[in-house]
């Protein structure tokens, strides 16, 4: 556990004097601030109009016409923005050959991988963090319901989690961040955009591709629903990419 | 203290170490000495456990490096060929981050980033990130980050390699002024550094095991034998040939026109080589000692003309 923290404090180091993290954080804000005031603005106009009609009146909800867009647009711009973060998590140790200093101290494989982990994972956090301050104006101004929107963000917790599990996993293919990056997108692209093909295919193919997307397990948790085959299903891409990544550093050993 | 035994690792077809073994005892320096791409960082990287041989062990103190790999990974300090440091740190910084990787306890860290800092003649530049130091001092970083958890064995792969000769003659007597403490393992493709710092050396060539030992074995087994160089204007195989009928004459070998004769070590034929040339009228343009050294040894060896 301690050599986890050792490593989880260097990557933040490096994240913030870099200053990756600072730039991600920011650039996260700014871009979610812009989609939580647009869809304010819009939020406001449809519910004077909708105000006019007693039916249409009961059916105006914050939760529903602020806060499950906003955390769709979240969970794609996360897409967008986390493999700039992990890309250089394991490439960046084989391309200055800092790998021989890590391999050869006493200090194990999965904990040199949990320490990169957790340190994306702070600054996610931190991603996350600084736009909860946007629903200090939810609150002020309206009435939203806080455990849907708890969820949306434990939500969005988890699927940046299965981004950066999979994004350490390209890392460690390459010694070219840029490579890792993009491989990154695209897999992540790839997984979010599966279910389309469920449109075409029947029966078992059908569930099993509906089952693998993103989106799918994402939009139930956007609208407060807490099921624990979605959090399952995340879990299980964290999982597997620190399975592969673990399993990738040890073959590479053996050639 | 460091041993490898029967080595062997191949990269596909390619083999880069063959059947290799050796061992280091406590408190001595050791040179591994070959030609570029001989297999020197390879069996480094075997002896630390950063790569997995084909065939063989190697072991640390007395761990297997790779069925005990934390307790022999924890009294070993390396300095791998390619520098392991991060740019974006401060000299103390990455210290202190190699010092907990290494297992020093928190309360000493200070102490020992401040001793190796010390050793290294780091001071000057110990807040400065290390990507704007010189290469010199990133070199003396790499040696620091080695020695900073005090470690049994240290394993530096071309310690002196790309440092100006005032750095060169620093580092070195640094390397031998930690001999005793430490049990250290050098690699260098340049015969003074072994010669100067080393009290054995291995000397491998294309993966080979070519010659290994202490300094003066090596010195005194190849000093068994004298000899001279000859130089005749004809008949050189003849000449050879007559010369191997005088009593004492051990070998005698043709070479670029060149005789080489040796006999045992307290003859001196010399007189009666001659003697015989000019009798024969074979026409002696020159003869010279041959200089039987260390040097001599390994230029044999890596010019692929090993016999020995």
């Amino acid at each position: 556990m301690k050599n986890v923290w050792i490593i989880a404090r260097k990557e933040l180091r490096t994240y913030f004097t870099a200053p990756i993290a600072y730039v991600v954080i920011i650039v996260f804000s700014v871009i979610i601030g812009f989609f939580f005031w647009s869809i304010l603005m819009w939020f406001n106009n449809q519910s004077m109009q909708m105000a006019q009609n007693q039916y249409y009146y009961s059916q105006i909800n914050i939760n529903q016409m602020v806060y499950q867009p906003l955390f769709n647009n979240m969970s794609l711009i996360l897409l967008f923005m986390l493999p700039g973060l992990t890309m250089r998590l394991f490439s960046e140790e084989k391309k200055i050959g800092t790998e021989e200093l890590l391999f050869t101290s006493p200090i194990s494989v999965w904990q040199i991988l949990f320490g990169k982990f957790v340190a994306a994972l702070f600054v996610l956090l931190g991603m996350l963090g600084l736009t909860a301050i946007l629903s200090v104006f939810a609150f002020l101004y309206g009435n939203p319901e806080v455990v849907p929107i708890l969820i949306g963000y434990f939500g969005l917790f988890l699927i940046g989690a299965a981004f950066i599990a999979i994004g350490i996993f390209f890392s460690s293919l390459t010694k070219n961040q840029t490579i890792a990056a993009e491989l990154t997108f695209g897999a992540l692209l790839f997984f979010w955009v599966i279910n389309w093909a469920s449109n075409f295919a029947e029966g078992f193919w059908k569930d099993v591709l509906n089952y693998l997307s993103f989106f799918q397990h994402f939009n139930n948790m956007t609208l407060g629903i807490l099921d624990t085959i979605d959090v399952i299903y995340y879990l299980s891409f964290v999982i597997l990419g620190l399975f592969l990544t673990h399993w990738v550093i040890q073959s590479r050993w053996r050639r | 203290m460091i041993a490898i035994e029967h080595v062997t690792k191949r990269y596909g077809d390619l083999t880069a170490v063959r059947d290799l073994s050796f061992k280091v005892d406590k408190g001595k320096i050791w040179g591994l000495l070959g030609p570029n791409a001989a297999g020197k960082t390879t069996t480094m990287r075997i002896l630390t456990g950063f790569l997995p041989a084909t065939e063989g062990k190697s072991s640390i103190g007395n761990f297997d490096v790779f069925e005990q790999p934390n307790e022999a990974k924890k009294i070993l300090g390396y300095l791998p060929e390619i520098l392991p440091l991060y740019p974006d740190m401060t000299v103390t910084e990455y210290l202190n981050f190699v010092a907990a990787i290494k297992k020093v306890p928190a309360v000493k860290r200070r102490e020992a980033v401040g001793k190796a800092v010390k050793i290294t003649g780091l001071e000057s530049v110990k807040g400065r990130l290390i990507e704007n130091i010189s290469r010199g001092f990133k070199q003396r970083v790499g040696i620091a980050q080695a020695l900073v958890h005090d470690p049994l064995v240290l394993i530096l792969d071309e310690p002196t390699i790309g440092l100006d000769p005032a750095q060169i003659i620093e580092i070195r007597s640094l390397i031998k002024s930690l001999r005793g403490e430490h049990t250290i393992i050098l690699s260098t493709h340049i015969l003074p550094e072994v010669t100067q710092t080393c009290d054995g050396v291995v000397i491998i060539n294309e993966g080979r095991l070519m010659a290994s030992g202490s300094l003066e074995d090596l010195t005194s087994s190849i000093q068994r034998k004298e000899g001279v160089i000859v130089n005749v204007r004809k008949d050189g195989p003849e000449a050879a040939a007559e010369i191997k009928k005088i009593t004492g004459v051990d070998k005698v070998g043709v070479a670029d026109g060149e005789l080489k004769v040796e006999w045992n070590l307290g003859l001196d034929l010399r007189d009666d080589i001659v003697h015989l040339l000019v009798e024969k009228r074979f026409g002696l343009l020159e003869m010279r000692p041959m200089a039987m050294n260390i040097e001599d040894l390994y230029l044999k060896i890596i010019s692929g003309g090993g016999d020995q």
